[in-house]
């Protein structure tokens, strides 16, 4: 070993509290970088194997029953390369030993028992018995979440008559590798299933032999999603098609896009702060190394050792402690990114979902920190580059200090000596003043966004499930009927009080934009759906006209007073023109609303309502459902609150594992800054400071002047940190969909103060570390020999 | 020779008997004072002369409540320095003492003026900070910063801090050790001053046989011990002395 390789271990040694402080930011944005890229690789690539080895469809579209014989034309579209039919009905099921029904899509397989398109995974079990009509395969998720297992028995409510299904196999789609109903934002594999049974059998439950009402398909390369779309609503359009869409509109697929796209943006945005921040730290560790080491690299240049290697000296001081925290980054990153796909395994359903880590994952993280390290000790390396022999063997000059603005203003005033020491420190260093406020700002930022999603939850939960969906049941009746319906609804035991709707399938569209949603037609004196604007106040619904959800309004390009186009989709088809309203602030989907009568007379149709808000007796719920489900009129029945009761079951362990782990980085950032800003600034000020304890200043008093430069900074970063905070906060809800489910910017005041008090936690307690060496100041040896 | 010092006229306000310093450098225990008496009264103006390593600055740290002995007493006035603790010995310094050092330990960050104004602001009766600059001569430079003055001026910065509480015993270590012959003259002429003006008993530590001639009374310390006191028949006035 080389003698300067010795001095660089010794050297290390000696600062290996402040080494590891930076080693371990470092390893905290590294971390986030491989756990975050591996998990949004491990995703994407899982499910483009799936998607591929089932052949998932790249084109899809339900529609209202056609025959047979059209499904070779829409074969025969350019571009398509294979397409399938299927029946899918939705219809109300139940678990053995389970009191409260539940919706499942049941999708018939063909006669080979065997999709050509959206392949089925058999889990468990086996395939139905193609001569058997009662046996299905169930998919995954409703059947983990019910315990149900091949052999075991449903019991279904087909078309109003109650059939017994047994269950074949368990088996997995790439359709629905998120089990999400399109129509719901929340997944929720309690209340719904996905069922694949024979053909013949589901054709026979909706008297539907020799039709069709859904299809999917496959792209011929080259070809482009939404022309082939296009061609098939032309096709569809006399058969009641409601719509092609690729897969960008595929639900499940649309949820893992947004989920790997997520993951990216935090893999891309967060670990960029951590490695400014170590940059930073680098630059005044080692920067002060070099200043305390000026005689020892002087002597060394007398001796005859050339720049070169003494800058390569420091520079490797920088390369162990960069790669140490790479080296732990990776490690850290890998289990936070198995512990991830673990749980998005719980969410996914997928044949096989492994984290994996492509090794240029950790070696660009380690690449990257090694080129922000070299740039944090550049400063450094050039000081010790230019220093000559002979300067360097003298004790440097006392740093020059001047009167600062505020002095010259006659601010200052009345300012005791020890103030202006501290305000000519601050002034006297600019630049690290505010890289060090940026550096906590962005650690208090970190913990404000680790810790604002249970507030944004809470806010969708209030807003949506209290201020405006205040039913807890919404019932979605098989064919449109009239306010009697409701009325019966009421009356049922259990049901405190109902309100009808009429919910129309149309195309809104304005110039060359359009978008596919539903008008809903809610009474003007609704009390359990209303419209709520951003300060949360109740809309009135005007007497005319249509309100668009406000990222509906901003998708078609529209405002109050605009008159948009609307394709109904159902029925005869007609295409009206109506008024924007207004714009109202909905948390989940991209909806219309019209008073009902409004909508009514737009549709020249009478009293019709499909659909229902109901209040009931929370002890009822469950028999309420089940009462409602037998009901012949009811086609579905929707529990608002149980499957946000699950949503936040299932997602309170992503929230507390997020804002553990981000609070946790965070902490390390506030430490790593505070402790070695104190600890340098100790180094700096230990003459001065010794000499104010010579002349009799206490240890507190001394402890104080070096500490409150600290504490300004930490006060200082409190506001930018805030701002910070909800500004990343603000980007990631901006990265996320506007369509499914948007993630409301909310941070409420004891998020603010939680975080605040984090950091100034973590601050104070690597104060008090530092604090504990200024209590052992050598007085005598400080007073001997000045560095 | 006995090590017990004669006491002349006056209250004595610094005594020391038996003192012992032993101390830990690195892996090798130095023995700095080896029993050392000592008796200093109010408004005598003391030399302790030795060389390198004599134990000189050790034991003005002791008398000045920088560090307390290992063996022996030392009392200031009715205070004991001994046997007390960090809190106490920082008040006896804070209250009673000024230190004058080699490399003046200003703060840089601060001018002159406010340099005198940190101790005067945790004094009790202390002078004006720009009253103890004028003392020194540099009422002119009150608002300078410490890179803005030559080391001759600092070292008087520094003798102004340490006068502006009106200290019972003004301590000075090497005041001249880093800095040439006319400014160190200069230095000289204002311990002087001040120790004529205000009556401080002043003592003064050095290598520097000649500056022996302002005092009133010379110890000589080798290896540890005190190895003679003597009294000056007539004090010299700087400018009388050289070397």
């Amino acid at each position: 070993m080389r003698v300067l390789d010795r001095k660089l271990l010794r050297d290390l040694g000696r600062a290996r509290a402040q080494v590891a402080t930076i080693a371990l930011v470092v390893a905290c944005g590294i971390a986030t970088f491989v756990g975050s890229l591996g998990t949004c690789d491990s995703l994407a690539a899982t499910r483009d194997r799936f998607a591929a080895e089932y052949r998932f469809a790249e084109v899809f579209s339900s529609l209202e029953r056609a025959p047979d014989p059209l499904l070779s034309r829409v074969s025969g579209i350019p571009g398509v390369a294979e397409a399938e039919a299927r029946l899918v009905f939705d219809v109300t099921i139940l678990a053995p030993g389970q009191e409260v029904p539940a919706t499942a899509r049941m999708i018939s397989l063909p006669d080979s028992g065997e999709p050509r398109l959206n392949r089925l995974h058999l889990r468990r079990g086996r395939r139905p018995d193609p001569a058997r009509r009662d046996e299905v395969l169930l998919g995954e998720g409703f059947a983990d979440a019910h315990g149900l297992r091949p052999g075991d028995r449903l019991e279904a409510v087909l078309n109003g008559r109650r059939q017994v299904l047994e269950i074949a196999g368990i088996a997995l789609s790439p359709e629905y590798v998120f089990a999400i109903r399109g129509d719901s934002p929340l997944p929720d594999d309690r209340s719904f299933a996905v069922v694949w049974i024979g053909r013949p059998a589901l054709a026979a439950a909706f008297d539907a032999e020799g039709t069709f009402n859904d299809v999917v398909a496959t792209l011929a390369p080259g070809a482009r999603p939404d022309a082939v779309a296009a061609e098939v609503d032309r096709l569809l359009d006399p058969w009641g098609g409601r719509g092609a869409h690729g897969r960008s509109e595929q639900p499940s697929w649309r949820f893992l896009e947004d989920e790997i796209a997520e993951q990216r943006a935090m893999a891309t945005t967060i670990p960029p702060v951590f490695l400014a921040v170590a940059a930073f730290l680098l630059n005044v560790v080692v920067g002060r190394m070099v200043a305390a080491q000026r005689q020892q690299i002087a002597t060394l240049k007398a001796l005859g050792w050339s720049d070169g290697p003494i800058a390569a000296h420091y520079l490797a001081m920088v390369a162990i402690v960069v790669l140490a925290g790479a080296l732990a980054g990776t490690l850290l990153g890998t289990w936070f990114g198995r512990w991830m796909t673990r749980q998005y395994g719980a969410f996914f359903h997928f044949p096989l979902l492994e984290f994996r880590l492509v090794p240029a994952v950790p070696l660009l993280a380690a690449g990257t920190s090694l080129v922000a390290g070299a740039l944090g000790a550049t400063a450094a390396l050039r000081g010790v580059v230019r220093l000559s022999p002979a300067d360097a063997m003298r004790p440097p000059a006392p740093r020059g200090y001047r009167h600062g603005l505020l002095e010259r203003l006659g601010l200052a005033r009345g300012l005791s000596p020890r103030s202006r020491m501290l305000l000519r420190q601050v002034a006297g260093r600019p630049l690290r003043f505010v890289l060090a406020v940026a550096g906590i700002a962005a650690a208090l930022g970190i913990v404000v966004l680790g810790l604002c999603w249970r507030d944004a939850l809470d806010h969708v939960t209030t807003v949506q499930f209290s201020l405006a969906e205040r039913g807890e049941l919404a019932v979605a009746f098989r064919t449109p009927t009239t306010t009697r319906a409701v009325r019966e609804l009421a009356r049922m035991p259990g049901v405190e009080e109902a309100e009808g709707y009429r919910a129309v399938a149309v195309e809104l569209r304005s110039g060359h934009r359009s978008y596919r949603t539903t008008i809903l037609g809610i009474p003007a004196d609704a009390t359990l759906r209303r419209l709520l604007d951003d300060r949360l106040r109740v809309v009135r619904l005007p007497e005319s006209g249509v309100l668009l959800t406000r990222h509906l309004a901003e998708r078609l390009g529209v405002r109050a007073g605009d008159a948009v186009v609307a394709d109904v989709r159902e029925g005869e088809k007609p295409r009206r023109d109506v008024v924007v309203a207004g714009v109202v602030d909905d948390l989940v989907g991209l909806s219309a609303y019209m008073e009902i009568d409004a909508l009514h007379r737009l549709l020249e149709e009478g009293d019709v309502v499909n659909g229902a808000a109901l209040r009931v007796d929370p002890a009822l719920e469950g028999t309420t459902r089940a009462r409602l489900l037998a009901t012949g009129g009811v086609a579905t029945v929707t529990a608002k609150r149980s499957a946000l009761r699950e949503f936040e079951r299932t997602t309170s362990r992503f929230i507390l594992f997020f804002t553990g782990i981000l609070t946790a980085f965070a902490v390390a950032i506030a430490v790593g800054v505070v402790y070695n800003l104190a600890r340098v600034a100790l180094q700096e000020q230990a003459w001065d400071l010794a000499s104010l304890r010579v002349l009799g200043f206490t240890r507190g008093e001394v402890s104080l002047l070096l500490l409150a430069e600290l504490g300004a900074t930490i006060v200082a970063a409190v506001p930018p940190g805030l701002l910070f905070g909800r500004l990343a906060a603000w980007a990631v809800a901006a990265a996320h969909p506007a369509e499914t489910f948007r993630i409301p910017v909310v941070v409420s005041p004891g998020t603010f103060a939680r975080a605040t008090a984090v950091v100034l936690a973590a601050g104070a307690a690597a104060a008090l570390v530092v604090r504990r060496r200024i209590d052992r100041l050598d007085l005598v040896a400080v007073l001997k020999a000045r560095e | 020779m006995t090590n017990v010092v004669e006491s002349g006229p006056g209250e004595v306000v610094l005594e020391a008997r038996g003192l012992v310093k032993r101390y830990v450098l690195g892996e090798v225990e130095v023995l700095a004072l080896r029993g050392v008496d000592l008796a200093v009264r109010r408004s005598e103006f003391v030399v302790l002369l030795g060389a390198s390593g004599s134990g000189k600055s050790t034991l003005l740290n002791v008398l000045g409540g920088l560090d307390t002995p290992t063996e022996g007493e030392v009392r200031f006035l009715e205070h004991d320095l001994a046997r007390v603790g960090e809190r106490e010995l920082t008040r006896f310094r804070r209250e009673h003492v000024g230190f004058v050092f080699q490399f003046y330990n200003l703060i840089p960050s601060l001018t002159a003026r406010e340099n005198v104004g940190l101790v005067t602001e945790i004094a009790e009766n202390p002078m004006d900070p720009a009253e103890a600059l004028a003392l020194v001569g540099l009422g002119a430079r009150l608002d300078h910063f410490p890179s803005q003055m030559s080391g001759g001026e600092q070292q008087r910065v520094a003798m102004a801090r340490a006068i502006a509480k009106r200290p019972d015993v003004l301590l000075c270590d090497e005041p001249t050790g880093a800095l040439d012959y006319p400014t160190g003259k200069v230095v000289l002429e204002v311990i002087e001053r001040i120790h004529r003006e205000l009556g401080t008993t002043t003592i003064v530590i050095t290598h520097n046989a000649a500056i022996a001639g302002m005092a009133d009374r010379v110890l000589r310390l080798a290896d540890g011990r005190i190895v003679s006191d003597e009294r000056n028949p007539r004090r010299l006035s700087p400018a009388e002395l050289s070397w």
